[in-house]
């Protein structure tokens, strides 16, 4: 038996970006034949290892090898043609085309005269698909196909060069559970060819079915590497989030108010079902689960940007419809949606008009904006959440991340609302405006404020929250009070192995 | 030191300072050059010959502004103009100029309705929703007057031409309409909350969903101001001619297109003011009029104000990203 090399080696990587030491010299490798699991929480360094590798980010420090020669990657096509290839989470085919051209976009095998060579690339494309077993032929349009089979495209467009290592990223998020089966049927083929696979994911239990080693990134460290078959999901838990947290737990203090938001049996067509929960005032309700677990989505249903197809909401007992983002604003909910860029902010306005639009009606003198009550309501906030501009004229635009953060929040404060919905509080957001923005959520409940915070970093949600609602594919599983909750049973909660714990 | 740290700053602010006004420096430029070439052109009587025949252009460009600023795109203006025209002139002559202006208004402004329902609401493509207007609303026209010219039979015996070719003070009405309707626009636009509105919604319809603004009707507000605009327009023309083709307004909506663009109006929606269209007329109209006084053939016109638009654009999008191309955006 021939001496094994890797089929892919990182080797002490290091990349600081400005004020963040982003990785901390991580090594990695991955075996031909193997699956690698490489698991860590949001923010822990795997997408910016995986931006390295594929030549997206250099790194400052450290070595990359493929079969153990040095490679240096300054591209994601130059990481492929040295047999190192992506599958994103995100597809990215050309919906009307047929497979074959799909897998070879971009280098269609030529004739003379620069005419496609059609029967080679039929007959090239369709071994590809035959290696993996995907059911369709080279002629098949793309944009028929589920979502599965195109992922299976993705995969063939990957294995057109010799691919020694082939990195899956998130790829089971958008799949049922029939097509992960086929999905994992693939990897597993690929396998036993001798490919070396790096699989990243969240999701504990398919990790356990598909890997052979587990590797575990925690702050842009390396913490250690795992056999699957010898260890279980408390060791790798623990090796994933058992950090010294810098975010201390909360601890409830006081009476709590009155129930200010009751949700009984709300479902959206598959995207949550069944769902029931209640906020009170002064209490802060953390949300957690996997990214398409359906949070964000109740959010957007009670402040009516989704219609409920069941269930009821009732403000301070009373049972209330809301159909529009109008509605909400009126009966006294305010929300920080989850991405500023998008939802959260007009980046060509200044800070005051971004601040203050929801209420520009009621900012009047007789017919007109009244610039100073606009410059008031500006003053304030800037005031009590620090907000660093340097005049209210400033485009939004120009701030940095966590600034406009705290516009957006200031601008739903000023609504002085009943119930406060934050999704994503801190996403994008420096460490210092961090930790302050967490504070100001313990402070609002402690003003008397119902705040229901979204969060996928359990860190933050354990920090802020009274009570934390686990949710696992639009349901919620079980419902922790403070004292309850720890990272253990939180993660079981939200993979869907708590089993049948219903608070 | 301290010099040559501040010079680069300095010349590259002076540099962003052109680059955010080059549309000002090369109207500045054009007017120079042109009052070289032609001594009658900064002539007073030129001048306010110039703004007077930019009125009607300009009072539709005020319309479409609030348009563009929301983030969509109004070509309908051209035939809506013509359809305002014929039937004023039509109805003049049947019910009198009294019931025949509001009536007038009435029908243009429901074209704008329908328009407005179907983007705002409908939440169509504005540019194939008033791309087929402009075609359906000719037809409209020509339907209504049976495709024959329109005029009005006793021109002496009306007031009504005192609204295209009388004056005050010594201004021309159509000037003072056109002035007049700016300044309630930019009062509405840059005052009132419906004009932050506007602003939010082309700027970021979600961000402004998300608000709490409704943006359907914001944006049907939008075209009924601009058939507002159109009707105000109609009727300055019918009352200037007292008599109209059918077409009378054809190609129009690109000229006004053109002058927004122009004044520096993104098409992408969230920027542009009324100050600024004003501007963008003015420059489209001295330029026309001066290429006319330079002695070049009228059609000409059509191609050296096309190249002029490609030189704004461009502009417009080199000062924004900093550099006069890029292979992204």
């Amino acid at each position: 038996m021939t001496e094994r090399i890797p089929a892919l080696r990182l080797e002490n990587i290091v990349k600081t970006f400005p004020g963040v030491r982003a990785l901390n010299g991580v090594s990695f490798e991955v075996m031909p034949g193997e699956v690698h699991a490489l698991l860590g929480e949001n923010g822990a360094g795997k997408s910016t290892l995986m931006k390295v590798l594929g030549g997206v980010h250099q790194p400052d420090e450290g070595r990359i090898y493929v079969e153990e020669s040095p490679a240096v990657m300054t591209n994601p096509l130059e990481a492929k043609s040295q047999g190192v290839v992506f599958i994103h989470q995100e597809l990215s085919l050309a919906e009307e085309m047929t497979a074959a051209e799909n897998i070879y976009l971009g280098e269609l095998p030529r004739k003379s005269f620069g005419r496609v060579d059609w029967p080679r690339l039929r007959a090239d494309a369709g071994a590809i698909l035959d290696r993996l077993n995907c059911g369709f032929g080279p002629d098949q349009i793309v944009g028929e196909l589920s979502i599965a089979k195109q992922q299976m495209v993705e995969i063939a467009r990957a294995l057109t060069v010799d691919a020694k290592a082939v990195i899956f990223d998130e790829p089971t998020a958008s799949l049922t559970d029939a097509e992960k089966e086929v999905l994992f049927d693939v990897i597993r083929d690929l396998r036993t060819q001798g490919v070396g696979i790096v699989y990243i994911s969240h999701r504990m239990e398919e990790i356990f079915r598909i890997s052979d080693r587990i590797s575990v990134l925690r702050d842009g460290t390396y913490r250690g590497t795992l056999i699957t078959e010898e260890t279980d999901e408390e060791a790798v838990t623990k090796l994933m989030i058992g950090r010294s947290l810098d975010l201390s737990r909360h601890v409830p203090e006081g009476a709590l108010g009155g129930v200010a938001l009751e949700v009984q049996g709300l479902s959206c067509g598959h995207l949550f079902e069944d769902v029931s929960f209640k906020v009170h005032a002064g209490e802060v309700v953390g949300f957690y689960g996997l990214v398409g677990a359906g949070r964000t989505e109740i959010a957007e249903t009670l402040f009516g940007l989704r219609s409920p197809s069941a269930g009821q909401i009732l403000l301070n007992g009373e049972p209330v419809r809301i159909h529009s983002p109008v509605d909400a604003i009126s009966h006294g909910i305010s929300l920080v949606p989850e991405s500023r860029k998008e939802q959260g902010l007009v980046l060509g306005m200044n800070c005051r008009d971004n601040m203050t639009l929801p209420q520009v009606d009621d900012l009047t003198a007789g017919p007109f904006v009244s610039e100073g009550a606009e410059i008031a309501v500006f003053d304030q906030y800037r005031d009590r959440l620090q907000i660093k501009t340097p005049s209210w004229r400033q485009q939004v635009k120009n701030l940095s991340g966590g600034n406009q953060q705290k516009i957006v929040i200031g601008k739903w404060l000023s609504m002085r609302p009943d119930v406060l919905i934050v999704d994503e509080p801190t996403r994008g957001v420096d460490v210092g405006s961090k930790s302050e923005i967490h504070n100001l959520i313990r402070e609002l409940a402690g003003q008397g404020y119902a705040v229901i915070v979204i969060s996928s970093e359990m860190p933050e949600v354990l920090h802020v929250s009274d009570r934390v609602v686990a949710m696992y594919h639009g349901r919620i599983t079980r419902t922790f009070t403070a004292a309850e909750v720890n990272e253990d049973n939180l993660v079981q909660a939200i993979s869907g192995l708590g089993g049948g714990q219903v608070a | 030191m301290a010099d040559t740290a501040t010079n680069p700053v300095s010349l590259k602010r002076a540099g962003n300072f052109l680059a955010r006004q080059g549309i000002l420096v090369a109207f500045v430029i054009f007017m120079v050059g042109f009052a070289l070439a032609n001594d009658r052109f900064l002539d007073m009587d030129n001048v306010l010959g110039v703004i007077r025949s930019s009125t009607i252009l300009g009072v539709m460009a005020l319309g479409v502004t609030f348009v563009v600023i929301s983030g969509n795109l109004d070509l309908s203006v051209g035939s809506m103009m013509s359809f305002a025209t014929i039937v004023v002139l039509d109805l003049h002559d049947k019910i009198g100029p009294e019931l025949a202006i509001p009536l007038m208004f009435v029908m243009t402004m429901s074209l704008g309705a329908l328009i407005g329902f179907l983007v705002g609401y409908l939440k169509l493509n504005s540019l194939i929703v008033t791309l087929g207007m402009l075609s359906a609303i000719h037809g409209l026209t020509l339907t209504y007057s049976g495709g024959k010219n329109i005029d009005i039979a006793d021109k002496e015996g009306t007031w009504f031409s005192i609204l295209g070719q009388g004056s005050a003070l010594g201004i021309p009405i159509p000037i003072l309409i056109f002035l007049g309707l700016a300044a309630l626009l930019s009062i509405l636009l840059t005052k009132m909350p419906f004009g932050r509105k506007v602003y939010a919604v082309g700027g970021n319809g979600t961000a402004a969903t998300f608000s709490g603004i409704r943006r359907a009707r914001t944006v049907f507000c939008c075209y009924l101001i601009s058939s507002f605009c159109v009707a105000t327009a109609g009727l300055i023309q019918a009352s200037r001619s007292m008599g109209s083709q059918n077409t009378v307004g054809q190609g129009m909506e690109l000229e006004v297109l053109a002058a927004i663009i122009l004044g520096g109006a993104s098409l992408m929606g969230g920027s542009g003011t009324v100050f600024k269209t004003v501007i963008g007329v003015l420059i489209l109209g001295f330029i026309q009029n001066g290429l006319l006084l330079i002695g070049l053939e009228f059609y000409v016109q059509y191609i050296v104000t096309w190249i002029i638009i490609i030189l704004a654009v461009w502009l417009d999008i080199a000062a924004k990203r900093g550099r006069l191309w890029s292979p992204i955006a």
